[in-house]
């Protein structure tokens, strides 16, 4: 077995004593592209983030066998060292700094602390001439678009002599002509030897550029195939084939008339005016509903309920009736005195204030209606309200006037919902509800939902994770890239409908 | 159904209270430290009844401006503008005064007018034109001193008209100082048991009735103390009154109103406090506009304690306000500090001042001990943070 580069072995990896990985096995034979697949959280990035020195040897525990050695990570300029670079879904290049400058950032060629520009210049152009690439190095990296910013980091990981490169999500932001001079590019760089470890939710274009596919699953590997012995339906499989575990208390509930609706609804990015994030996209919401919304990160999801509420950046177009009343919503303010409310997808940096008591989290967005005469806080009426939700959301707490920091992710994310209940919402948005909580708060976070489309409230929740979607919904909607690819009422509704749809297929 | 053994077993309120004073009693001891070394070093001249009166009217000017400063940075923000917009309407007030002849009161009105304006000013740039408050009030603090220096021509206008002058050199009388001292005392004993009433009536649990008793009898002791100490001089500073009430007034608003809550909010986490329906623009910019408003007051005061209105007035006053704030607890990143701690804060600038002027070392001195007494103060706090 000797042409394997690669050999991961055993990895385990804990996150507070949740397992993000588990024995997991990753074995990826020299030069060639090997496809990474799996859902959102399934602990591909985490995986890569082992292999790049991020998590250093010791937090983990397995081992990893590249070019033949044991290879102990200190830090990702170990990982550079031995030849391993990784290129992220986030570009981390500086915009400011000329695309020579990034390339070289960090090892500048120097005499005596001097840039050697004119040096610097020339390598920059030989690299880039091998990938035939046609930019000016001397070209602030801003004025280059999406496409060839992603070839630059390339540029940037083959500089350092990487023999193995890791790509996180290339294409997610590129173009299909981008896509197809990227799969150019590593092609040729295959003939040259270096191994590629390709991640990606597209399954297409995995299937065109892997030559071997691993897929993983919860933390686990599934299994590794050759791409040729696959087909998209097999893989899928292998991603979702998961048991749905009676974690989901369904409860009946009476579903109403329709509550809201929401008519071509289109996003456009906050940072560039003229990309659409979400297109044209059309829903209804029931009373009494719980309408889930799937589909894999970058769909536009997030875009499209922080927009309903109003806190989305980017300008929107489209139709908001509410009871059948037409309705523009400019603000999280306005969106609450209607009778909206969300609980947002990033806890730590939307939802809570963290320095902060529990106390004034929760009564955050109704204090008005502890005001008296006075101008002042009720505080005691406030705490009576207070010390009701922490005993309805059963919330671990010794004492209410306790920062939130300290409450573990279940807690805090039940203050967050407390926090909208006080405001008594028609409809609550739930952006990512159980993210980053263990099973015993993700179950009591269930029950709760199921409490509240009892007592009348509406549910739209956007969730990654499909055994949820399924497991509590009563209709779906799935988007891709932007659009509505499909709606399912959730009868016989299974993963791999819902995953094919997210994907893209039919 | 309700877990009456879990509140049992939380209910740490007390305890609570405890840790959240701590900081606030910490402080009192690092004063009460400094007062003690000063009153050694100066054979008990600093404790003299005349000198504590004039340590409280020195104080006043920065106090106020601490109460301002404060709400800007637990909003997250800074000013820098104060000590010139200090300057500036102190100036006006006087030029209105002197120059025009207004009366006193249509002086200081129109000073404070204009400090509210300027102040919101610097809170519109900020909240809704997006420039960081850092270079907002940069630039208020050189165009502010400029217009300053422009419209006096650079003259020291003097003197002031009697009533003018009352507001930073009158005492009130010995008789009338115990007599609000009193009224004091009746508020918050009242409070204290309304307070008691009002957690019955919810069915919350109260503290002992020990500890408000020993509550009131530490009020009792604390304004005695201190209305007796400024009537063996000159009675109570009206000055320092101003102060109290603006103390006061500017307490009740962080601690117990809407909009003191929502400026921590908007303070600990502006991304969080938008989600939750506040809006941080609104509050962003009435904070800039109060600030202004203390920073007139606080020039108002000033120019009347010196009988005249001058081009260097309050030049600094803003880094000693925000040293205040910071002294006392409050937190750069925001979120953090209280309008108590700012002003004791100020209270130990001013201490080290006036012990230091009273000891006859030299000025540069002051400089020295006041940088270095901010450095520690924060090294303490943030080494207690981390030790968390």
């Amino acid at each position: 077995m000797g042409d394997f580069i690669l050999e991961m072995k055993n990895i385990t990896k804990e996150f507070s004593g949740v397992k993000a990985l588990d024995n997991v096995n990753l074995k990826v034979k020299k030069g060639e592209i090997h496809g990474l697949c799996g859902e959102n959280g399934a602990g591909k990035s985490t995986l890569m983030k082992i292999l790049s020195g991020v998590y250093p040897h010791g937090t983990f525990s397995g081992e990893i066998i590249f070019d033949g050695r044991e290879l102990k990570l200190n830090n990702i300029k170990d990982a550079e060292d031995a030849g391993i670079g990784i290129i992220y879904q986030e570009l981390s290049l500086v915009k400011e700094l000329s695309v020579s400058e990034n390339i070289f950032i960090g090892n500048e060629p120097n005499k005596n602390g001097i840039i050697d520009f004119d040096r610097m210049y020339y390598e920059t152009k030989i690299l880039l001439d091998k990938l035939n690439l046609n930019i000016n190095p001397n070209v602030p990296v801003k004025n280059l678009g999406i496409g060839q910013q992603q070839l630059v980091e390339i540029a940037k990981a083959l500089s350092k002599n990487v023999s193995l490169l890791i790509l996180d999500e290339p294409t997610s932001s590129l173009t299909d002509a981008d896509v197809e001079i990227l799969f150019k590019i590593l092609r040729q760089l295959k003939d040259n030897g270096v191994t590629c470890i390709y991640i990606s939710h597209k399954l297409n274009e995995v299937m065109e550029i892997t030559d071997r596919i691993t897929v993983q699953r919860d933390g686990k590997t599934v299994g590794s195939e050759d791409t040729k012995n696959l087909t998209e339906s097999e893989i899928i499989k292998m991603m979702v084939g998961r048991e749905l575990t009676n974690l989901f208390p369904k409860e009946e509930h009476q579903i109403g008339k329709e509550i809201l609706e929401v008519k071509n609804f289109s996003v456009y990015d906050s940072k560039s005016s003229s990309k659409k994030i979400v297109d044209n996209v059309s829903f209804t919401l029931k009373e009494g509903e719980i309408l889930g919304i799937a589909g894999l990160i970058g769909a536009g999801r997030t875009e499209l309920v922080s927009s309903i509420f109003g806190s989305y950046q980017g300008k929107h177009e489209g139709e908001i009736y509410l009871e059948g009343k037409k309705i523009n919503i400019r603000n999280p303010d306005e969106a609450l005195n209607y009778g909206i409310a969300m609980v947002p997808e990033d806890r730590k940096g939307q939802g809570l204030i963290n320095i902060l008591s529990v106390r004034n989290n929760m009564t955050l967005s109704n204090i008005e209606s502890y005001k008296n005469n006075f101008g002042s806080v009720d505080e005691n009426k406030e705490i009576v309200d207070v010390k009701k939700y922490i005993e309805m959301l059963k919330i671990k707490v010794s004492h209410f006037d306790l920062a939130v920091k300290n409450l573990s992710g279940g807690n805090q994310q039940k203050v967050v919902l407390a926090k909208n209940l006080l405001r008594n919402p028609k409809i609550l948005i739930l952006d990512e509800p159980t993210r980053g909580i263990d099973v015993g708060a993700k179950y009591e976070i269930y029950k709760l939902i199921y409490e509240l489309v009892k007592s009348g409230i509406s549910i739209i929740m956007v969730s990654s994770e499909l055994p949820e979607v399924i497991g509590l919904s009563d209709r779906i909607v799935v988007m891709h890239e932007g659009k509505k690819k499909g709606e399912f009422v959730n009868k016989d509704v299974t993963q791999e409908m819902i995953m094919e749809c997210a994907i893209g297929g039919k | 159904m309700v877990n009456s053994k879990g509140f049992k077993e939380n209910d740490v309120s007390t305890n609570k209270k405890f840790t959240f004073n701590l900081k606030l009693y910490t402080m009192i001891i690092a004063l009460v430290g400094i007062w003690i070394i000063f009153a050694i070093a100066t054979k008990g001249d600093f404790l003299t009844s005349r000198n504590m009166s004039n340590l409280f009217r020195q104080m006043v000017s920065t106090a106020v401006l601490a109460i301002g400063m404060v709400f800007v940075i637990i909003a997250g923000q800074i000013d820098l503008s104060v000590g010139s917009l200090l300057g500036l309407t102190g100036g006006i007030a006087a030029i209105a005064n002197v120059w025009f002849h207004f009366n006193g009161i249509l002086s200081i009105i129109i000073a404070l007018a204009v400090g509210l304006i300027l102040g919101a000013w610097n809170g519109w740039w900020v909240a809704y034109k997006n420039v960081p408050s850092f270079i907002v009030t940069l630039a208020g603090m050189l165009v502010f001193r400029g217009i300053l220096i422009g419209i006096t021509n650079g003259y020291t206008i003097a003197p002031l008209s009697n009533d003018f002058q009352f507001i930073g050199q009158a005492y009130l009388t010995p008789v009338s100082g115990y007599l609000l001292g009193i009224i004091v005392l009746l508020v918050g004993a009242y409070t204290t048991y309304s307070q008691r009433k009002s957690k019955i009536k919810y069915g919350l649990e109260v503290s002992p009735s020990y500890l408000d008793i020993a509550k009131i009898i530490l009020m009792v002791v604390l304004i005695g103390l201190f209305v007796f100490t400024l009537n063996s001089y000159n009675g109570i500073p009206f000055s320092v009154l101003i102060l109290a009430i603006l103390a006061a007034i500017f307490t009740y608003i962080a601690s117990k109103t809407v909009f003191g809550r929502r400026v921590y909010a908007l303070g600990g986490n502006i991304e969080a406090a938008k989600l939750s329906g506040i809006n941080v623009k609104k509050i962003t910019l009435i904070l800039f506009a109060i600030n202004g408003l203390l920073a007139a007051v606080s020039g108002v005061v000033l120019t009347s304690t010196l009988n005249a209105g001058s081009t260097s007035a309050g030049q600094n006053a803003e880094l000693d306000a925000i040293a205040a704030c910071v002294i006392g607890g409050a937190s750069l990143s925001g979120g953090v500090g209280s309008v108590i701690g700012a002003i004791i804060g100020a209270l130990v600038m001013a201490s080290i001042n006036n012990g230091m002027s009273l000891l006859n070392s030299a000025p540069f001195w002051q400089y020295v001990v006041k940088g270095l007494i901010l450095l520690i103060a924060v090294y303490i706090d943030a080494a207690s943070k981390n030790k968390e």
